[in-house]
């Protein structure tokens, strides 16, 4: 294992989180304290609990799961993108690191800083309303899973990414209304049959749930379902990435 | 020569694009180990992708690349940790600094931190006083030299300079050739693409002609000089001549600038140049002169001549 190159791309991602603090930890620390004045204290005055949980607390878990999905996604599709836009991707695809150790490095570093990302807004949901953690140890296998799965899938992206544009339609157009429709602010046993339904299509839902059951051991879904669901997109994702090392799209021609 | 063996053998090596381009064609080049080797050739003639796939950026569509005994695809590890590769293109970081960005680069190819060793290139690349500075806040040669600096930070044993000088300045050139000198006397072996055909008669021991995908030839510069070069004695005329005398018209001659200057090309492996002989055929035709100069073509005229006449 080259673990030098795999130290030096880990740290190299690390250190652009420090060039944009602002950005990286002040930013989620505000968006998260308005989602707390708008759902909690205005729709949190209508519902006030939800399957025992107040409804503030209830949306922690989900709240944190919007946060690691869109910047897990962004930071590890930025990291590959931005050196294929301005080229010095030569220098990766020229060095001794091997497929493993590229995604190792960026991967790990993007998943690095939404960990970081959720442990913040989990200290500042705290400023706000009561959170308990039943199951401390489920709960971080979960955070460690879902950043590391939607860190590959950003990479993926980032390798996918002709233009800026793209880049950012995943996020945007799909990942966030995915969440948001995932049962981040509910749970999806308020919504009509129907609906709850087509809900159980959106992978989203098994992440939060699964998560939220490691707080409150509340659950829209089986902790067994979220599990496999998570650790299935988290397989596809490593096949993908392994695809596409091996014929080279989009890296090398 | 200094060595030999060959460091890189390229054998049969085809890439098409998936456009259909025909970018390499049957390649076949042996590299010695420390010698400086020019590969020239017109734009789109393939130098950068040979390079490329040398150094593992683009896959070749068949035929295969041995870095010192190593496959370049199999063992890429042993391969890639040898060389170093200063792009054509200044594709730097934007935001990293000086010092952070040849850092990256050395732990990248496996190297263990060495800030004496980083801390010498970046002195001899004179970017010592800009290790802090952003590199976005580089002028282009002061990135140029960055790219160098970068390629020369894990102590690569082969080093790739794909138009090193393109868009630099006098002094860095001078820098630049006079490190590559000092790489070179370490036993460094320097593959080097350039325009400034005058720098690959400076430095190369070989030089290696692509063009349209192929490799034209390959041979030490000293002799190709020899046998592809010209050389001619170049007479001014008291007089205007307007036309090469009936009696010299077997000669090799030509009449040059405002018909005062009479050209006698000459082949100078030739047992007998006949210059002796031309001298006294003129004062017998009664062509008087009053000063003589030889000249002997470039390696850029040859360059020229030799991309010409494979067209």
């Amino acid at each position: 294992m080259n673990w030098y190159g795999i130290k030096s791309i880990y740290k190299f991602e690390m250190a652009r989180t420090r060039r944009t603090l602002f950005q990286s930890i002040v930013s989620p620390v505000i968006s998260t304290s308005l989602y707390f004045v708008v759902f909690g204290a205005a729709i949190g005055s209508r519902i006030t609990e939800i399957d025992g949980v107040s409804y503030g607390s209830f949306i922690v878990p989900g709240l944190i799961m919007l946060s690691l999905l869109t910047e897990s996604i962004s930071n590890a599709s930025f990291g590959i993108y931005f050196p294929r836009f301005s080229g010095t991707i030569y220098e990766l695809l020229s060095a001794p690191v091997s497929v493993v150790e590229i995604v190792i490095g960026y991967v790990g570093a993007a998943a690095t800083k939404s960990i970081i990302l959720g442990g913040i807004i989990l200290a500042t949901a705290n400023l706000f309303v009561d959170i308990q953690i039943l199951h401390p140890y489920w709960m971080l296998l979960f955070l460690f899973l879902t950043a590391i799965t939607f860190s590959l899938f950003g990479f993926i992206l980032g390798v996918w990414a002709d233009n800026w544009e793209k880049l950012a339609i995943v996020p945007t157009l799909v990942i966030t209304p995915l969440t948001f429709l995932g049962g981040s602010f509910y749970s999806i046993s308020m919504l009509p049959p129907v609906w709850q339904t087509i809900t159980l299509f959106n992978p989203v839902v098994y992440l939060i749930s699964g998560f939220r059951w490691s707080f409150y051991e509340n659950a829209d879904v089986s902790l067994a379902l979220s599990l496999a669901m998570t650790g299935g997109f988290l397989v596809a994702c490593i096949l993908a990435v392994w695809w596409i090392f091996k014929t080279g799209y989009r890296l090398r021609i | 020569m200094p060595g030999d063996a060959s460091v890189i053998r390229v054998n049969n090596l085809c890439k098409t694009y998936p456009d259909g381009f025909e970018a390499l064609k049957r390649i076949n080049l042996d590299i010695s180990e420390g010698e400086i080797f020019a590969l020239l050739g017109p734009n789109g003639a393939g130098k950068t992708t040979l390079i490329n796939i040398i150094c593992g950026i683009v896959n070749a569509s068949s035929g295969d690349v041995a870095v010192n005994g190593f496959d370049s695809v199999r063992e890429f590890r042993q391969t890639r940790s040898l060389i170093g590769l200063v792009p054509q293109e200044l594709t730097t970081e934007t935001f990293e600094s000086v010092w952070d960005t040849v850092a990256f680069s050395r732990g990248l190819f496996g190297k263990a931190p060495d800030p004496g060793h980083l801390e010498k290139v970046l002195k001899s690349l004179s970017l010592w006083d800009k290790k802090d500075n952003v590199i976005m806040s580089l002028s282009g040669g002061m990135k140029r030299r960055v790219l160098i600096a970068k390629a020369l930070s894990h102590e690569p044993r082969i080093l790739f300079l794909d138009e090193p000088t393109a868009g630099v300045d006098v002094e860095l050139r001078q820098d630049m050739w006079e490190i590559v000198r000092e790489l070179r006397k370490s036993g460094v072996t320097i593959i080097l693409t350039t325009h400034y055909i005058e720098e690959a008669e400076q430095m190369a021991d070989r030089i290696g002609v692509i063009n349209h995908g192929e490799i034209i030839l390959v041979q030490e510069k000293k002799q190709l000089m020899r046998e592809l070069g010209k050389k001619q004695l170049i007479l001014d005329l008291d007089a205007p001549l307007a036309a090469i005398p009936k009696e010299l018209s077997t000669r090799n001659l030509e009449i040059g600038a405002n018909d005062k200057e009479l050209i006698y090309s000459y082949d100078t492996q030739a047992e007998n140049t006949g210059i002796t002989t031309l001298l006294g055929e003129l004062r017998e035709a009664g062509i008087n002169f009053h000063d003589v100069k030889t000249t002997q073509s470039s390696l850029e005229e040859i360059f020229v001549d030799l991309v010409k006449r494979i067209k």
